[in-house]
């Protein structure tokens, strides 16, 4: 059963749409097992921590488009981390060979106490004008926000209305945090406005593989160059233009199937461009099913054999190196769902020993429903099963209790806010932003290269360890990291 | 109130869970949607604290809760935070979702007080104000629920030389630890004792405690921190006494402590006047010793220095710098502008304020919230010589444009750190000059 209409203006949560879960404590294997029959089931918790919010993972798609505008319709609070985007936006910009991109396009409604009241509908109505005026975008993206959810502001109705006025495309995102346990529905939400608004119905077929992916180096250039195509990149640094022409490219691939689950499968089933649906290229095993897959869809399956024999050249010398020098070392991994997964991979290919990992949530399939695009089964047919598996939220309670009892020799982050329990705990600790870094055979000698100078350096963690501070009671680092989800030993209250 | 906000200077209500972080062990509980840490968190930047960020404790409303209500979930949150967290006070702070669907936390909150514990709950939803508003919602939602029950020990104005400061908003003000550190310092060398409430140079809630002891309240801020010394003189017949901007450099310094020491003179405090005002004298002639060595530098660097400048910071901040900067760096100040969305009835006090920065010049002030459209005026206007650009990070790329000088001093600041370096008093007026200076010299490559 699909899960893509894009004549709906909302986009049903990865909860509703995948049956996605934000609480499991096992290991990787059981996951995977019940992934593929019914009894995967969310577990609750009678504690909880901060979350990530749908409307900065939809914002974190739009505002990075070079020549489109965003309106978050919300308090000012709701756009107050955004700027971050604006900083991204300038100092990653030379990855992409681009200089002089200008302020980011970033706005808020700054809904008051008396639009809460009265609406803010013509509050957005006349924003989006202003925006429009000053800016001179070429798409103004809308996006949601609690508070303009609960008060039930017709944000589509206005989208549309000003799309005809201002005759470019606007699109309402929504976004609003209560909606989806998943941060990551916000991507879905945001490409699901992209989708509807942006992307046109294909006039041809021209050579661009779409690589759905946030700003990483530009490594596919030189990846696809053999095969005669170019990468589509979607959406930072894209324009509006090269967003429309997403339907024209021959192949959809993607950096992370968190990230891309919904746009791959809207862009297949919509568009006609077929996915590359095995997981991304990280470690051996998986790169050389990428690239045989990619050689395949393209009808080039001697390129692939080529590009994958001389990557192995360059690199597998390498890579038995370090593998000699990490093998028996341990790691533990925390980051979103499918680049988990990879880091899992990474690991293991390196001869590292994963003591556990903590996962932001898990989707049991992505909306492409093919189970060969499972990445947690992929590392557990590879290389095995990963025990100490807990899929968590960012509840850095679980993390820092499973960290301190594992104790392992670094710790493996994808993002913010995480590392420094690493830290706190003596414990080595890399987080590595480009999302490209770990890919293929280069990948996996960096990546190497990259742990290996992270253990051998810690000096600083080792210092800063004996002078940490702890929030944490001792009552709490005795208990079972997953003691207040349902099922475990503290679990009492029905929330 | 404009429509748009671009390039945003300070966040909503529930931003003032960083007035809660900048407090030693205490712990901002969220009862909110699961954005609105995160939003916080990265508005400010290294801004966790001891048990902020993805510490906090929060409901993460789903749609059950904006249905049903959330407060038998943020029951057991709090439960389950003192087994977990080891903190001194919890205060519950009501985002958006929770206002809308009308959670009731001051029952919880008062159910819990009952027990004894520590805990306070304060209504910050992000609609209802902004952060620089919801600051004194805050610490007045402590003062009436949590302060309040130790003045049994505490009798009002018990202590004569004892004084609550309220200037620096914790991380709005990126450079408030420093900031309040040096208040402290100098109020101490008048021969006050000062409780700064926030930061590791405050006692933490025990000094919260302390707080109705205190003689009288000092409020630096032209407007936002009002309500808190008004609730004050409500609760203990505290008065106060407002200085309207941040004092920086001598002669604002100078003015802050003589007016401070009158005050308290005048509120019966047991001063030694004459130390204190030899306490002044000194701090201003090292001051001097600094600048007189800088003059030589300032009239004869032959290969440009700014002459003029921008600021775009909040109205205390603007002011003060500007008052600073024409008279002890000799940099003019051209356009300034106020973004902290200034409340109007305030606009007046500000600008007698700024205008008497010089008897023979008027410096333009907006105030402007949107700050994309202050950008707009500053990149229309051409003022001739070298120019320096101080505000946020917003200002990076504007600078790069203009080919001005940047000095990153507000939020947000994605390109500066600040730990513990103060900007205000005389050491802040130094510190200022070398930054700018520094980043001038630092400009020949």
């Amino acid at each position: 059963m699909t899960t893509i209409n894009l004549k709906a203006a909302e986009l049903a949560s990865r909860e509703r749409r995948l049956g996605s879960i934000t609480g499991f404590s096992g290991t990787a294997e059981e996951l995977v097992t019940q992934s593929r029959t019914c009894e995967l089931k969310d577990k609750p918790r009678a504690f909880s921590q901060c979350l990530g919010c749908s409307t900065s993972n939809a914002a974190c798609t739009t505002i990075l488009i070079q020549d489109a505008a965003t309106i978050s319709h919300g308090p000012i609070g709701c756009a107050s981390c955004l700027h971050d985007f604006a900083f991204t936006y300038r100092v990653d910009a030379q990855r992409r060979g681009l200089t002089n991109v200008g302020q980011r396009k970033i706005y808020s409604t700054n809904l008051t106490e008396r639009d809460t009241i009265y609406g803010g509908a013509e509050k957005l109505e006349e924003a989006i004008r202003e925006v429009y005026q000053r800016a001179k975008p070429s798409a103004i993206f809308i996006i949601t926000t609690c508070a303009s959810g609960i008060i039930g502001d017709d944000v589509e109705g206005v989208a549309q209305a000003m799309q005809k006025e201002l005759e470019i495309p606007v699109a309402a995102v929504f976004c609003e945090g209560f909606r989806s346990k998943m941060w990551t529905t916000g991507f879905d939400a945001g490409y699901h406005g992209i989708a509807r608004s942006v992307i046109k119905k294909p006039q041809r077929k021209r050579d661009i593989i779409n690589v759905i992916n946030f700003w990483g180096t530009d490594i596919f250039s030189e990846w696809f160059a053999p095969f005669g195509m170019k990468p589509n990149y979607i959406t930072p640094y894209s324009t509006i233009e090269s967003l429309s022409q997403a339907s024209e490219a021959r192949a959809t691939v993607q950096a992370c199937s968190t990230l891309g689950s919904y746009l791959g499968a809207v862009l297949e089933q919509e568009f006609g461009v077929p996915e590359i649906k095995t997981s991304p290229p990280y470690g051996m095993p998986q790169t050389d099913r990428w690239f045989a897959a990619l050689g395949e869809l393209l009808g080039q399956p001697e390129t692939a054999a080529q590009v994958l024999a001389e990557s192995k050249r360059k690199n597998l010398g390498k890579i038995a190196e370090l593998k000699e020098q990490l093998s028996g070392k341990t790691a533990y991994v925390t980051a979103g769902a499918s680049h988990g997964h990879s880091l899992l991979a990474v690991l293991r290919e390196l001869g590292m020993i994963p003591l556990g990992a903590a996962i932001f949530h898990h989707d049991p399939l992505y909306d492409n429903g093919s189970e060969d695009a499972d990445t947690l089964q992929h590392v557990v047919r590879d290389y095995g099963d990963v025990p100490n598996y807990n899929v968590c939220n960012k509840q850095e309670f679980e993390l820092v209790n499973a960290l301190n009892r594992v104790k392992p020799d670094i710790l493996l982050a994808r993002h913010g806010g995480m590392t420094r329990w690493g830290a706190k705990l003596g414990i080595p600790t890399l987080l590595i932003g480009d999302e490209h870094f770990g890919m293929g055979y280069d990948g996996l000698a960096k990546y190497g290269e990259t742990i290996l100078e992270t253990i051998e350096n810690d000096e600083f963690v080792t210092n800063l360890c004996k002078h940490a501070m702890n929030p944490y009671s001792k009552w709490w680092l005795e208990q079972k990291p997953n003691a207040f989800l349902e099922g475990g030993s503290c679990y009492a209250r029905r929330n | 109130m404009p429509a748009v906000i671009e390039q945003e200077r300070y966040t909503c209500g529930i931003g003032a869970l960083q007035t809660v972080v900048a407090i030693p062990k205490a712990v901002p509980i969220l009862h909110s949607g699961p954005g609105c840490g995160t939003m916080i968190a990265g508005f400010f930047e290294r801004s966790t604290g001891y048990a902020g960020g993805n510490t906090s404790p929060c409901t993460n409303f789903t749609e059950q809760e904006v249905i049903f209500g959330g407060i038998e979930k943020l029951r057991g949150v709090i439960d389950n935070t003192f087994k977990i967290l080891d903190t001194d006070l919890q205060v519950i702070l009501t985002g958006c979702t929770a206002a809308i669907i009308g959670d009731d936390t001051e029952t919880l909150a008062q159910d819990f007080a009952s027990l004894g514990y520590p805990v306070v709950h304060a209504d910050t939803a992000g609609f209802k104000h902004s952060n620089f508003e919801a600051h004194s919602v805050v610490v007045n939602s402590i003062v009436n629920q949590y302060t309040s029950r130790f003045e049994d020990k505490n009798p009002p104005r018990s202590d004569k030389n004892l004084v609550n400061l309220f200037a620096s908003i914790p991380y709005q003000d990126i450079f408030w630890k420093g900031n309040l550190r040096e208040y402290k310092r100098l109020l101490e060398g008048i021969g006050l004792k000062a409780n700064i409430l926030f930061g590791p140079k405050s006692g933490g809630v025990s000094e919260w405690q302390t707080i109705p002891s205190a003689n009288f309240n000092i409020l630096v801020s032209p407007w936002y921190g009002e309500p808190i010394v008004e609730n004050l003189e409500r609760r203990y017949g505290q008065p106060w006494h407002q200085f309207f901007h941040a004092p920086i450099g001598a002669n604002e310094s100078v003015r802050f402590l003589k007016g401070a020491l009158q005050y308290a003179l005048d509120q019966g405090a047991e001063i030694d006047e004459k130390k204190a005002l030899a306490f002044i004298d000194k701090e201003e002639k090292d001051y001097y010793e600094e600048l007189d060595n800088l003059a030589t530098f300032l009239l004869e660097f032959r290969y440009g220095l700014p002459n003029h400048c921008h600021i775009l910071h909040d109205s205390s901040f603007t002011v003060g710098l500007s008052k600073f900067i024409l008279h002890e760096t000799g940099i003019v100040p051209k356009e300034v502008f106020a973004t902290e969305n200034t409340p109007e009835r305030y606009f007046e006090r500000i600008e007698k304020d700024l205008a008497e920065t010089s008897a023979k010049r008027k410096i333009p002030l907006y105030f402007e919230p949107d700050a994309g459209k202050a950008q707009e005026v500053i990149r229309k206007i051409a003022h001739p010589g070298r120019g320096l650009l101080i505000g946020s990070a917003w200002e990076k790329e504007l600078a790069k444009d203009k080919g001005y000088d940047y000095l990153p001093a507000a939020v947000p600041s994605n390109y500066r750190l600040a730990m513990t370096t103060n900007y205000i008093g005389f050491t802040g007026g130094l510190r200022i000059i070398e930054d700018i200076y520094a980043i001038v010299l630092g400009s020949y490559n």
